[in-house]
């Protein structure tokens, strides 16, 4: 599971685990190989899941979009999840999903307390740490520091076993799913060629003021 | 073909992210204008008029917009789309936020994070955390596109555009500003900085850390980052994290200090001009990039290097 993914399920559990949540959902959209994934959500304490299964490579949008199909569906109070994947690197399916539901969003959430009908979420932003607050239902994005997932115990992964997880054809959702960009094509970056070690600081002194000119 | 560009600012300044972004919107199309969002700001759109190639400058000020939430930005950039072909916003965490709702609401795709515009609709970008890099053409009839900033060139002053107030509405849609907790620092910028001193994991504690990284900092006129490994542990705050889901900079000198050099941390400073590592594993990764590498432990290469620096 995307590491950041990972830490949404560990923070929904949490919520559960506080009396906060009644039951949490784990949703995937992807390959049949993504139930594991579904799977590891439960064993960390997810009560079930559910699958909308397609072999096509989504990009953000078509992932927003089914998974609003869901939301509509399921109607949660709150839909959390990982800020970026570690792959595409896009950070903007969360954001989108927002959009789309008309929903108010947190992006990259390190600390998250709810309480009745609002959240108020601490963001890391680039100056430092801003803290919103927001109606439920809401969209919140996980960052890296808003906790430290468990590990799941045998117990909850053979309990995980026997918990439900439904699996739909992304297709039977009718939705425009269609790429809108092509890939044109996929290089190695320009490498760097490894450099010198140096003996001492004064000989590193001496190499960035002659050699490389940066002081 | 059109484009808006949303300023990256603080309500006084324009940042230099604005600059860099305008570099790359100019590549899409000759015809730009900047849009400033915000309160009391003015000064900013400016500042945004006397950057070379900017058509025009737009104007939305108003009290929701000072501290302005995902939504407000959203709902007043969408109706004005209605002008332009493309949106190209700074990949900062601003931008990153409103973004992509604005390319939901107009039903297109988001190309994010671009480093270079190669046409009108063609743009490459990382993968991977940088280990790749994807050249992908868009469809749509309309862009909305993330810059990475440090990936251009700031575009320089000399223009003198017109300043342009427009009406803005700005529903914040159930969300609102609390509070922020920003450190005020003498020290540049870390996207911007020349000279960037970063510390990792090896330094063992917050206090050691600003012993050691921040007078060194100093005295190379230097923005002070940190590896996730020191975010993590607590020696750093999350505003110095240089790497892959943080900040990325690309500064002419970057000095690694006590850092291993994990993939997800070359994501973020790869890009600089000269990068020095000072670590006492010979073995760490961070030396495969390294121009200059020093193996040492940074407990007496450090004062060494203050010497040497007189």
């Amino acid at each position: 599971m995307n590491p950041f993914d990972e830490i949404a399920v560990e923070e929904a559990v949490r919520m559960k685990e506080k009396g906060l949540a009644e039951e949490v959902v784990a949703v995937s959209v992807g390959v049949a190989q993504a139930q594991e994934t579904i799977r590891t959500a439960l064993a960390i304490g997810a009560d079930r899941g559910i699958l909308l299964q397609t072999d096509s490579d989504l990009e953000p949008l078509a992932a927003a979009k089914a998974l609003k199909a869901l939301v509509d569906e399921e109607k949660p109070d709150l839909v959390i999840m990982g800020k970026q994947a570690i792959d595409g690197d896009n950070n903007a399916v969360g954001q989108m999903l927002a959009a789309l539901l008309g929903w108010p969003q947190a992006t990259f959430a390190s600390k998250i307390e709810v309480s009745g009908k609002t959240a108020k979420v601490t963001r890391e932003v680039d100056g430092g740490l801003q803290t919103l607050e927001v109606d439920l239902p809401a969209v919140i994005t996980v960052d890296l520091r808003l906790n430290e997932p468990r590990y799941a115990s045998l117990p909850n992964i053979m309990k995980a076993k026997k918990k439900p997880i439904d699996i739909r054809p992304l297709d039977s959702l009718g939705l425009d799913l269609k790429p809108r960009m092509k890939v044109v094509k996929v290089s190695e970056p320009p490498k760097r060629a490894g450099g010198i070690k140096v003996a001492s600081a004064q000989e590193l002194v001496a190499k960035l003021k002659t050699e490389a000119g940066v002081l | 073909m059109a484009v808006l560009l949303v300023a990256d600012h603080d309500n006084a300044n324009l940042n230099e992210t604005t600059a860099k972004t305008l570099a790359a919107a100019v590549k899409i199309s000759p015809e730009v204008d900047i849009l400033v969002l915000g309160s009391g700001a003015k000064a900013v759109a400016d500042q945004a008029a006397k950057l070379s190639g900017v058509r025009k400058v737009l104007l939305g000020d108003s009290p929701a917009l000072g501290k302005a939430v995902a939504e407000a930005v959203e709902a007043a950039v969408l109706p004005l789309m209605a002008n332009y072909d493309a949106l190209v916003v700074p990949s900062t965490s601003a931008g990153k936020n409103f973004a992509p709702r604005v390319a939901a609401k107009l039903d297109v795709s988001q190309v994010s994070d671009v480093v270079d515009v190669l046409g009108p609709k063609t743009f490459t970008r990382p993968i991977y955390a940088g280990n790749a890099l994807e050249t992908v053409e868009a469809s749509d009839a309309k862009l909305v596109i993330t810059v990475r900033p440090t990936a251009f060139k700031p575009a320089p002053e000399g223009g003198s555009a017109a300043v342009e107030s427009i009406a803005v509405a700005a529903p914040t849609g159930g969300a609102r500003f609390v509070s922020e907790e920003v450190v005020k620092s003498d020290r540049p910028e870390l996207g911007a900085a020349k000279i960037v001193v970063s510390g990792g994991r090896a330094l063992g504690s917050a206090e050691e850390f600003k012993a050691v990284i921040e007078p060194l900092a100093d005295k190379l006129g230097a923005a002070v980052g940190a590896s996730r490994a020191a975010v993590d542990a607590g020696y750093a705050p999350n505003d110095y994290q240089v790497g892959q889901t943080g900040k990325v900079v690309a500064p002419d000198l970057y000095v690694a200090i006590g850092i291993s050099g994990a993939i997800q941390h070359l994501a973020g400073m790869k890009d600089s001009k000269v990068i020095v590592a000072i670590n006492k594993d010979a073995d760490a990764p961070i030396f495969a990039i390294a121009d200059y590498g020093l193996v040492a432990d940074y407990k007496t290469a450090v004062p060494e290097l203050m010497s040497a620096l007189g």
